[in-house]
Order: structure tokens, then C-alpha cells, then sequence
């Protein structure tokens, strides 16, 4: 008798934990051989839960040393690297050809690499030490907004979805990420391979579902700082709600993540600008300064 | 040891001052401003005006036109076409030198904007000749010179400018707003239809004369006075580009509504409620006047005040005893005079809003402290005012007076502080006295908010960039980074 394949049980990530929704409700998505996967349908108390798990995973990822978290992220790529087959398998069975589906990974695995790079590099690049006219050291520099809310891009679903998720953690920020609705299996391994990334748990948060059902509490919740909106059908209510708490929301739908993807201005969208001052000591009317 | 006796100071009833008035001869009043649309001054649709008010003795200034949607949409279409037309295709170096040329202007007539400022919105004359006005004219040379350098702002980018910006602007420093919201975005190449707040509108009319004489091609600015209707028909304008908004959270949050769904881009600058934190060892006598700096400036008008006092709990007594004394040395009283050290509020609504707050503060059983001064008997006055014994909870915590009312809190660790201080919706700016090094680093890396005084408080530069996290609002104003929000990066 042939051997009896083992199936995988699609789940969410919240907080470092692999939970089914709490909802119990699903929704069936046919792969290309006829296989039925079910699918999470997240709720609000899920995307509230990982909104938690983010907020408290928050002070340790931002008060990381950027060259740890830039150390984090090029792991990432190594462990995406050494499963890039799997990726493949599951973008193929949602009906990519085999060809774009390596492309489509191989271009994931490098935009982890490109924004590990930038982690210890754009607050230099970016950050600036302020000629003030009175006696006294001033310098700005950017630090994470907090917590971010993505509804990722329906495709390219993986490399779409890599390609919000980086620039934001890259710059100290934690997330909750609602994955593509017709092709959310990636978005799933993807949870895996973040969990033996030394990722800590909550810094992304995925959950797979309904838009419709989503877009309004990713917007509205008053424990996020910002919102990442890469579809279109929903983008003026979530910006209506984005001024429930002065949310920054961000509208990504316009790029190509084929060719816009590798931009360290994408960081700087979800980063504040901090500026600094205090006195130098003048004496007897001797003039110091920067 | 013998017992200290303590001394209590009595400025306030032992020592007369001789009033020392700046003169105000200098200055010229029309009786009526109109609206400045496509380099022209006038009249607004159906001669609609409204009156501005001296705060200090309620004496009549002038009238301003009030700009219909009429007028709006006028403006807005002079300010495309000047878009279109001339500003945005001028050379950029060319462009530096009209923004230059401003700034020299207003070098130039410095007293007697200063004075104007001084009459229309309560501050003290001090305070206008020292930091507004200079700074008004620093920020407008500053950015000149950027104009032909964008490209070294935003390394690996294609600048453009955004188009037709419409800004809206406070009540508290009338003519420095105008200067940070005017000066980046002209420099960039963006054109401008400006809005004064209602109870000041005076120097920002002068400065549309200022800029009048400077020869800037029409419609390039455009400045139209009037209230909430006005400033609403800019933000709703389908022809604008950018909205700059200046002033309370609650008023950000409907523009940010209002404008979702839109191409229309945003830059908020909203309201605190700043710590300022004093630790034991702090030198306590400079972070006194630290203190009585960061809430009473401007009559404590400002949204970066540092109105939330958090105080070791070992220095307490002695902070408190100081600040008290400090307190009972302001001088409060006519804005024009040269000893003046707290002005008029800046209108009868706010010192409502003020004496409301007074009022809540007490009820919640926090302890009120106000030291003996004698107020004018006419125009808008409160004297400084401290509330001990409060808490995170209470309302006169949580919540923007916009006046000079300071809530004392006291903590015993860093990191209660840090939470303490950090437990607010806002975010624009925080103070920290120390003298230790690595714990101002530590507080001023944890503190969420855009500005943090360490050993001073607000203090401000063209340089330097300024505005808030979380729902203090977005974008920064002043500095390299104060450009962002007046170009598009391809």
C-alpha cells in the first residue's frame, strides 16, 4: 500500500503560539490537485490578541541593538533559504507555475537580507546632528512608531507579504499581519519559519481571513500606532478610522513589490523622528557647539 | 542643630516695579485687512469681516474679512496657477533668493512685529522681541537656502513638489507658525493658501503685506482670515494638495477624517501634555526656572508646555518651596511692558476654558496653589497656577489646558517615572533634570515623544525638527527632516 501523505493543519501565529482562531470558523481553499485546505477565519478577539502580544513584545525588539536585530533578520533568509522548496510546493498548489514561484521566492529570501542590512545603517544615513544657533548639543534620530497593523497585498502573497513585514521590524517596530485570502499558505509557513528565526514571539503577529470582516478593526483598534493598507477596496474607511487615534496609515498599494521593494525609505514610513537637546556648558562667554 | 526658620518671599506686595512700556508709535494699524488672493488685497465675498480683540484690555484692533468658500476657492485657483505658471517651473535658485530676501524683511521691521504680536495675542513683548520674531525670520533664511539643494536631502530620490498646500495655523504663536508652515513649503516649490487663526490675524496680514512688498509672484501665498468655516473650506477643497494643520487634537483628528479617501496628504501638529521630569540630583535651582519655563512661557499657550510636573519624591519639598517662591516673582500684567514675564490670555474662550479646568482640578481634590498678584481689571488674566496632591487619573492630568496650569506629581524610580510619563495619548515632548549622564540617555531613548529637553526645556531652532508621536500628530516642521512633508520622492 502506498504511504498515506501527512497533511498540515493551516493555523495563526499570535505571540510565538501556533492557535487555531478562536472563532472556530474556517473557509475551504481548493489547491490545484483538488486537496481542501481550511483556513482560519480570524476574528476581532484574535487580531486583539495579537495586538497585545505585539504591544508587549514592543520594548524588547525596539531596545534591541540594531546590529542583533539586523543579525535577527539575516536569519530569517537562512532558514527561508533552507525551506525555499516547501514555499515553492505551496505557491504552485495555489496555481503559480513553478518558475515564477522560485522567482517569487528567491526575490522573498533576498529582500530579508537587503532589510537586515538596513537595520544598523538608516538612522545613520537618515538621523542628523543640528546646528542649533545657541549653545547647546541637539541631534534627531528615528525610532518605531509601535505597533503596525498590515493587510498585505492579495498577491504577490508571499513577496508582497515579506516585503511590508521587513521594512517595518527592520525599524524596531512589532506587527500584526492579516495574510492573502486566496493564498494564505505561505503566509502560515512563513509563521514557521519566523518561529526558528530567534524571532521573539509577538514581533509579528500573522492571521489569515476575511478582509471585509478585518479591515475595520485593523484600523480602529486604539493600541496601534500605524496601519500598512496594501489592497484598495476598504482604503478610505480605514483611513476615516486612523483618526480615531491619529494613526499613521500608510497606502502601499501602489508598489510593485518586483521592483519597488528595496527602498530604505519604507522604514522611515513607519519610524518617528526624536530630537534631543541639551545644554552645552558656556562659560565667561566662551562659545562651544555643534 | 537649630531649626531652620523659613523665610517666606513676598515679591508680589513689597516691591513696586516702574512700568517699563515698549513703545507701540512705531507700529501702524489699518482700520480693516482684507484677503491677500493673487498678490492683490481684498475685500472678502459680501464684505463679511470680523473684529480682533486685544486681549490685555479688550481694546478693538481692527477688522479682517472672513473668507467664504468663495474666497477659499478663489485663492486656491490663484494658488495653481502661480503653481503651474511660475513657481514651480522657476529655477530653484531663484526661488532661494524671494525666501531669503522674506527673511531679511522681517529682520528688517522685527520691532514692530514684535509689538503687533504682542498687542493682538497677549504675549509679552519679551517674549515676541526674543523668540518669535527672530526665530519667525531664522526659519524663513534657514530654509532658503535648501531650495536649490534638495537633492542632497533625500539621497536615492527624485524630489517633486506636492502642489497647492493649504495651512492652517494656532492662536499661540501667530507669526512663527506662519514661518514654519510657509518657509519649507514654498522652498520646495509648493504654492500656499494660509489661514490665521480668528483671534490673530493681525501679523500674519502684515506679513502678506511684508511679503507683498518682496516682489513674490501672485498668488505663490495667499492668506485668508476667518474661523472654523474657513479653515474647513481649505481642508475640503478638491483642489488641494496638502493640508499643514497646526493646533488641538481634537480638531487634527476631524481634518485627518475629513480628508481620508483623498489624494490629499497631511502634516498634524497637535496638542500635549508634556513631563517634565526632576530628579534628586538635578541641580535643583536651574530646573526650577526649568520648570517655570516649560509651563509658564506664553502664559503656558504652547503645545509642547511641560504642564506635567513629576518630582523625585525625596527633592519634594524643597522643589515645591522653590517653585512657589519662583512663582510669587512672575510678574503678570500688560504684554507690552518690558518686566512682563506672563501676558494676557490669549482669548475670553480659553480663559473659559481655563477657569474650567480650574474649577474640575478642584473637585477631583487636587490642591490648588496660586501666589498673590494683583491682575489688571480689564482683559483676560490667570494667574500661574500649581495643583499638588494629583494623579494619573485626574482629568487636569490627562487632558491639554493650554494655559499655565501645572499638575505636580511625585515617583521614586525610573522606571515608575517612565511609565508615569509615558501613560498619555500624546507624545510631542518631555523634559528630564539631571545631572547623571547615562540616565538622561536612558530617559531621553524611553520617553515616546518627538522633542526631549534634557537640562532645558522649550527651546527651538530652524534646525531643529519638531512635532509629536502618537496623537500629538505627524510630520516634522524645522530641520532636514521638516522638508518630507512638502515633496513627493519618485
Amino acid at each position: 500500500m502506498a504511504r498515506l501523505e501527512v497533511l498540515k493543519t493551516y493555523k495563526i501565529y499570535i505571540g510565538g503560539q501556533f492557535p487555531r482562531t478562536e472563532s472556530g470558523r474556517f473557509y475551504p481553499v481548493e489547491l490545484k490537485d483538488g486537496r481542501v485546505t481550511n483556513i482560519c477565519i480570524s476574528s476581532r478577539k484574535d487580531l486583539r490578541n495579537a495586538v497585545v502580544a505585539a504591544r508587549n513584545a514592543f520594548e524588547g525588539w525596539s531596545s534591541r541593538a540594531a546590529f542583533n536585530r539586523s543579525q535577527i533578520l539575516y536569519r530569517i533568509a537562512e532558514i527561508l533559504e533552507g525551506r525555499k522548496a516547501q514555499f515553492v510546493e505551496e505557491l504552485v498548489a495555489v496555481g503559480a507555475t513553478r518558475a515564477a514561484a522560485t522567482k517569487e521566492v528567491e526575490a522573498s529570501i533576498d529582500r530579508c537580507v537587503y532589510f537586515a542590512g538596513w537595520c544598523d545603517k538608516y538612522t545613520q544615513l537618515f538621523g542628523s546632528v543640528n546646528p542649533v544657533a545657541s549653545s547647546h548639543f541637539n541631534f534627531s534620530v528615528h525610532e518605531p512608531t509601535g505597533v503596525v497593523t498590515i493587510i498585505s497585498p492579495e498577491s504577490p502573497s508571499l513577496l508582497g507579504l515579506v516585503s511590508c513585514i521587513m521594512p517595518v521590524i527592520a525599524g524596531g517596530n512589532t506587527c500584526v499581519v492579516l495574510a492573502s485570502e486566496n493564498s494564505p499558505h505561505v503566509a502560515v509557513t512563513f509563521a514557521e519559519v519566523l518561529n526558528s528565526s530567534d524571532v521573539p514571539g509577538g514581533v509579528v503577529n500573522i492571521i489569515t481571513g476575511k478582509e471585509d470582516e478585518l479591515a475595520e478593526h485593523f484600523s480602529s483598534h486604539m493600541d496601534v500606532n500605524a496601519m500598512i493598507y496594501c489592497r484598495e477596496k476598504h482604503l478610505k474607511k480605514i483611513q476615516e478610522n486612523g483618526a480615531l487615534n491619529v494613526k499613521r496609515v500608510l497606502n502601499w498599494a501602489k508598489y510593485d513589490w518586483n521592483k519597488q521593494g528595496e527602498d530604505p525609505y519604507l522604514i522611515l514610513e513607519t519610524q518617528e523622528v526624536k530630537t534631543t537637546w541639551h545644554p552645552i556648558e558656556n562659560i565667561a562667554g566662551a562659545k562651544s557647539g555643534y | 542643630m537649630a531649626k531652620k526658620t523659613e523665610n517666606k518671599l513676598d515679591f508680589g506686595s513689597k516691591w513696586e516695579y516702574a512700568a517699563a512700556p515698549e513703545s507701540a508709535d512705531h507700529a501702524t494699524i489699518k482700520e480693516e485687512y482684507g484677503l491677500y488672493i493673487n498678490g492683490e488685497f481684498v475685500k472678502a465675498e459680501g464684505g463679511k469681516k470680523f473684529a480682533s480683540i486685544n486681549p490685555s484690555n479688550d481694546q478693538h484692533i481692527a477688522y479682517f474679512a472672513e473668507a467664504s468658500e468663495k474666497d477659499v476657492d478663489k485663492a486656491v485657483k490663484a494658488a495653481r496657477k502661480a503653481y503651474k505658471e511660475v513657481w514651480s517651473v522657476m529655477p530653484a535658485k531663484e526661488r532661494a533668493k524671494y525666501i531669503f530676501r522674506i527673511a531679511r524683511l522681517i529682520q528688517e521691521r522685527a520691532r514692530e512685529f514684535a509689538v503687533l504680536e504682542s498687542m493682538d495675542g497677549g504675549k509679552p513683548i519679551r517674549e515676541s522681541r526674543d523668540i518669535d520674531i527672530p526665530l519667525a525670520a531664522n526659519h524663513f533664511f534657514y530654509y532658503a537656502g535648501w531650495a536649490d539643494k534638495l537633492e542632497y536631502a533625500f539621497p536615492g530620490k527624485k524630489i517633486e513638489p506636492i502642489g497647492v498646500a493649504g495651512q492652517i495655523i494656532p492662536w499661540n504663536f501667530p507669526l512663527l507658525m506662519a514661518a514654519w508652515k510657509l518657509a519649507p513649503a514654498l522652498v520646495c516649490g509648493n504654492t500656499v493658501v494660509l489661514k490665521p487663526a480668528e483671534t490673530t490675524p493681525l501679523t500674519a496680514m502684515k506679513l502678506a503685506e511684508l511679503i507683498h512688498d518682496s516682489g513674490l509672484p501672485a498668488g505663490v501665498v495667499n492668506v485668508v482670515t476667518g474661523a472654523g468655516a474657513t479653515g474647513a473650506a481649505i481642508v475640503n477643497h478638491p483642489d488641494v494638495d496638502k493640508i499643514a494643520f497646526t493646533g488641538s487634537t481634537g480638531v487634527g483628528k476631524i481634518i485627518q477624517k475629513a480628508i481620508a479617501g483623498t489624494h490629499k496628504k497631511a502634516t498634524l501638529e497637535l496638542g500635549g501634555k508634556a513631563a517634565n521630569i526632576i530628579f534628586d540630583d538635578a541641580p535643583i535651582d536651574q530646573a526650577v526656572e526649568g520648570i517655570i519655563n516649560g509651563i509658564f512661557f506664553n502664559q503656558g499657550h504652547v503645545c509642547c508646555a511641560g504642564s506635567r510636573l513629576f518630582v523625585q519624591e525625596n527633592v519634594k519639598d524643597e522643589v515645591l518651596r522653590k517653585l512657589k517662591d519662583r512663582m510669587s516673582s512672575l510678574i503678570v500684567g500688560d504684554p507690552l511692558d518690558k518686566n512682563t514675564d506672563v501676558g494676557a490670555i490669549n482669548s475670553k474662550e480659553q480663559l473659559n476654558t481655563i477657569n474650567k479646568y480650574l474649577k474640575i482640578g478642584q473637585e477631583e481634590g487636587a490642591e490648588i496653589y496660586q501666589p498673590k498678584c494683583s491682575l489688571p481689571k480689564k482683559g483676560n488674566w490667570c494667574p500661574p497656577t500649581l495643583f499638588c496632591e494629583t494623579s494619573q487619573s485626574h482629568r487636569i492630568v490627562q487632558e491639554e489646558i493650554f494655559g499655565p496650569v501645572l499638575t505636580v506629581q511625585t515617583f521614586r524610580t525610573v522606571d515608575e517615572v517612565i511609565d508615569k510619563a509615558n501613560n498619555t495619548p500624546f507624545g510631542l515632548s518631555a523634559g528630564v533634570w539631571t545631572d547623571k549622564g547615562s540616565k538622561i540617555f536612558n530617559l531621553t531613548t524611553k520617553l515616546r515623544a518627538g522633542v526631549v529637553w534634557a537640562n532645558t526645556y522649550n527651546k527651538f531652532d530652524p534646525t531643529s525638527p519638531f512635532g509629536g508621536y502618537k496623537e500629538s500628530g505627524f510630520g516634522r516642521e524645522g530641520g532636514l527632516h521638516g522638508l518630507m512633508p512638502y515633496v513627493n520622492l519618485k
